[in-house]
């Protein structure tokens, strides 16, 4: 083959393929538009420039195809014949044999081993069939040669079409014309290689490096000559780099296109009716995220097709109409692509995904009894958590939700799942736009500049003076107050080993979410937030969770971008074994991860281990035993201007209420209700997997469970504050409803029945 | 210093000295030679990684041949010296104290290791060529820049 044929034929492989991917959807578009004529007509192109082309090119039996598939497309362009849903698939499967073909031409094996000639005949007889010929039996021993000799069925075929009226045109084309046809389209656009945009790519980042150099250089220089030059210099880059990220972008459409033929492939084979609704397939984004959201959006769809929508009876039972609607949307929001996609089937039954987590040993009854229904929903993005019980051949193929997610984050997304029994389900997906320039936050500690990814920023708080009481370091434990939350502290100086620099009297603190942990990290001080080139920071460092790579500055020097979920698990705010990843969390903390619980731990009388949920609890106080009050003949202090009703820990669990000179004070609050628990000690504030919990006998106790690798006993607050008498009985209610279910404090309220 | 001139199955070798040690390495591995860099360091990074240095633009790792020879530190201020080397996942630089010729070498020097080397330290080297009045001891790059083997 000479250079000028490879070229054809390269050009050729490259236009089939994109105007075959286009036809599938066109062709399921026209299964629901029969009427669309413009439709009918691209679809005829598509196959009328093929069949051209590879009789050009001398794929004979790949000519064949498209040629007996052409004659029944002609039929429908001239108003001879209805397009049904077995019509469909058949022209369909002829799509994929192309599309077979061309692949093993592409691979350079030729038109394959495969003749596809039963497919030919069928489609042949199809044709035959048409109620405007009357050449049947004449024509019934058509597909005989073709199916012993390939090589002669072109000839044949073409003198069939040209034998055929309505056949003419294509006859007497040139094989080149229906190429120039669909070029026409097209001619403002040009093909680029994909390697040459990678490296235009980094590029791009270099020069945005070496323009905040200069930007920076310039800001000390003061040079009025100087100054607009390298002004200019900046605006230029800024555009360059929007221009080749945009170069970059592809519509997302382009994943979407293959969803119209998979949704109407599985309805059918389901026997079910789901219309495929899109909305927002020009959202552009970046290649490389393309392609990684490719299989996780397919799997979705699937699951939605297979397990979400029912089948039309039981929708018609359900009050709905029989046809189901998978809706997917996609559209920016600040900086970041969301993608929905959402059902209106059956919905998730949120009792049974509890029911198979505990059943798989995934959550501890006790755990399962305290998580919210959108935490149980969640769950199902856990490994493990298989429905076996509904594997069919559509969704059972071992790719689990877990892996789903797990895509998702490598590439610094999130995933979510929203759903209503009897009202469908929704997963939304949120991804960055690109991965290789970020917004970053800079700061200081240890006299090293380091980023943190904004998209992980919450909140910058900078405390002086007074303020810096927030801060309390009960023990070993540091928390912050933040409003009306105590958050989990960590001190970067302390994580990385540095000894820090901060002025004394101010303390920064950035606010941090990773994956659904917040938390507060302190720094020496807090810079500005700039646009950063995440590069790799050597295989060395692999093994450092709290990195997630390294950039270049404005000053040329390196700063090391930090990963906050790995910060999170090595200052121990957020428990080992959560899996951690190289991209910065986005999802804000709604809910809290499944079967993880921060929990409040303290010291009282002889229970050395005492967990109370971190939630309920307003503040930690810290009073002199000389300050305690009687009201209305029980203790209580002064708190903000109110009563504060205490109750002893110890003394309710049957100890000794003696206490030191200092008491510390669990604020508590459930609802409207607010009391004082106090405990001789604050130990710790911990945020983990709690074990298979113990029901526990001993009254003010729920259980015991192991919390971080010691046996913990869990306080049961509302009987504690019963005992004090210190709760009013509805607080006690909602108390219950905060604190108490599940198997075990059933047994427990038994015993206290 | 002697070289051999001649010899089909001679090869070339950066050489460099890291305390009292005279190293080589293969010139076709070297990338290039810079004079003292600005080092990023890394916390809580392994001893012997010396941070990140900014080689026109590419991020490069510097691994101190001191720390991965086991010989005592260097002075605060020494001037030191930057040989970077091509392995397979990208350029890695190795800090050395002082940079020397490049000599040209055949089999017939080839010494084994001495026996009295820390044996992690003989694991680094790849093999060693007796000169007129030391030993050139040629590091073995894939496995000096692999810290797992550290």
């Amino acid at each position: 083959m000479t250079t000028e044929d490879a070229e054809i034929l390269q050009e050729f492989l490259i236009e089939s393929s994109d105007n075959l991917t286009r036809l599938d959807q066109e062709m399921v578009m026209l299964e629901q538009h029969p009427d669309r004529q413009d439709l009918l007509a691209g679809i005829f192109r598509t196959i009328h420039t093929i069949k051209g082309t590879c009789g050009f090119l001398g794929f004979t039996r790949l000519q064949a195809l498209a040629h007996v598939t052409e004659d029944i497309l002609n039929e429908m362009r001239q108003n001879r014949r209805r397009l049904d849903g077995p019509l469909t698939s058949l022209i369909l499967h002829a799509v994929d044999a192309i599309k077979r073909i061309l692949s093993s031409i592409e691979a350079g094996a030729g038109e394959g081993e495969v003749f596809e000639t039963g497919l030919i005949s069928q489609l042949q007889r199809v044709w035959e069939c048409a109620p405007t010929f009357q050449l049947q039996t004449e024509a019934a021993r058509l597909p005989a040669p073709i199916q012993e000799e390939p090589g002669a069925a072109p000839s044949q075929a073409s003198e069939n079409s040209a034998a055929d009226p309505t056949g003419n045109h294509d006859a007497a084309d040139p094989p080149g014309v229906g190429a120039c046809q669909t070029s026409g389209i097209s001619h403002a656009a040009l093909r680029v290689d994909v390697g040459l945009l990678d490296r235009l790519m980094n590029l791009v980042g270099e020069l945005v490096l070496t323009r905040n150099q200069i930007l920076q250089h310039d800001s000390a220089l003061e040079d009025t000559a100087f100054n607009p030059i390298s002004q200019r210099l900046s605006l230029i880059t800024t555009e360059l780099q929007q221009g080749i990220m945009k170069t970059r972008m592809q519509p997302i459409g382009l994943v979407w296109n293959s969803l119209p033929r998979i949704v109407r492939d599985l309805a059918t084979g389901l026997g079910k009716e789901i219309g495929l609704e899109m909305e927002g397939a020009e959202t552009g984004l970046d290649r490389t995220l393309i392609d990684a959201i490719r299989d996780p959006l397919t799997h979705i769809v699937r699951n939605c097709c297979d397990h979400g929508i029912e089948s039309p009876q039981r929708r018609i039972e359900c009050g709905k109409p029989p046809r189901g609607r998978l809706s997917l949307r996609a559209y920016h929001e600040g900086g970041q692509v969301n993608i929905e996609i959402a059902d209106d089937g059956a919905g998730i039954d949120p009792d049974r995904v509890k029911a198979k987590a505990i059943e798989r040993r995934l959550i501890g009854v006790e755990q399962a009894a305290r998580l919210s229904a959108r935490e149980i929903l969640n769950l199902v993005f856990l490994p493990g958590f298989s429905t076996a019980a509904s594997v069919t051949s559509v969704s059972g193929r071992g790719v689990g939700m877990d892996v789903v997610k797990t895509n998702i984050e490598q590439i610094g997304g999130t995933v979510d799942l929203l759903s209503e029994p009897g009202q469908g389900t929704t997963i939304r997906m949120r991804i960055p736009l690109t991965l290789a320039i970020v917004p970053g936050l800079v700061v200081g500690a240890g006299g090293e500049r380091f980023v943190i990814p904004q998209a992980s920023v919450h909140e910058l708080v900078r405390l002086e003076g007074d303020d810096t009481r927030l801060v309390e370091h009960v023990h070993s434990t540091a928390v912050f107050r933040r409003r009306n939350a105590l958050l989990p502290l960590a001190n970067l100086c302390e994580i990385l080993k540095l000894s820090s620099e901060s002025p004394p009297d101010e303390i920064s603190i950035v606010v941090l979410d990773a994956d659904e942990h917040r938390f507060a990290l302190i720094v020496d001080r807090i810079g500005d937030s700039q646009e950063i080139v995440v590069k790799p920071a050597g295989r060395q460092l692999k093994g450092l969770a709290c990195y997630a790579g390294a950039t270049i500055m404005g000053d040329g020097r390196i700063s090391l971008i930090l990963d906050v979920m790995g910060l999170g698990v090595l200052s121990k705010v957020i428990a080992a074994g959560h899996s951690t990843r190289g991209a910065p969390a986005v999802e804000p903390p709604s809910g809290r991860e499944p079967g993880r619980r921060p929990l409040l731990l303290c010291r009282a009388g002889s229970f050395e281990r005492l967990a109370i949920p971190l939630p309920q609890v307003a503040r930690l106080e810290k009073t002199p035993s000389a300050d305690v009050e009687r009201a209305s003949g029980r203790a209580a202090i002064q708190y903000r201007g109110r009563i504060l009703p205490l109750v002893d820990v110890a003394e309710m669990l049957g100890g000794d209420g003696a206490h030191a000179e200092d008491l510390y004070v669990v604020v508590y609050r459930s609802g409207a209700c607010e009391f004082g628990l106090v405990v001789d000690e604050i130990s710790d504030i911990v945020n983990e997997t709690i074990g298979e919990p113990c029901p526990s006998h001993h009254a003010g106790l729920l259980g015991s469970a192991v919390v971080g690798g010691r046996v913990t006993d869990f306080l049961d607050v509302e009987a504690i504050a019963r005992m004090g008498a210190v709760s009013s009985s509805d607080g006690i209610e909602r108390l219950r409803a905060a604190i108490l279910e599940g198997g075990c404090d059933r047994q427990w309220v038994g015993v206290q029945a | 210093m002697t070289a051999s001139l001649t010899g089909s199955a001679s090869r070339q070798y950066a050489t460099f000295r890291v305390g009292d040690h005279y190293l080589g390495i293969g010139v076709t591995d070297v990338q290039e030679v810079l004079v003292q860099q600005r080092i990023t360091p890394v916390p809580l990074a392994p001893p012997a990684f010396a941070g990140l240095i900014n080689l026109r633009g590419q991020i490069v790792p510097e691994l101190d041949l001191r720390r991965l020879l086991r010989l005592s530190l260097r002075e605060p201020d020494s001037t030191t010296f930057s040989v970077v080397v091509r392995t397979e996942h990208g350029p890695v630089s190795l800090l050395v104290d002082e940079i020397d010729d490049v000599l040209e070498l055949d089999a017939s020097s080839v010494e084994p290791p001495p026996k009295n080397m820390h044996p992690l330290v003989r694991s680094l080297l790849l093999e060693v060529h007796r000169l007129q009045h030391r030993l050139l001891l040629v590091l073995d790059v894939r496995r000096t820049v692999d810290l797992d083997a550290d």
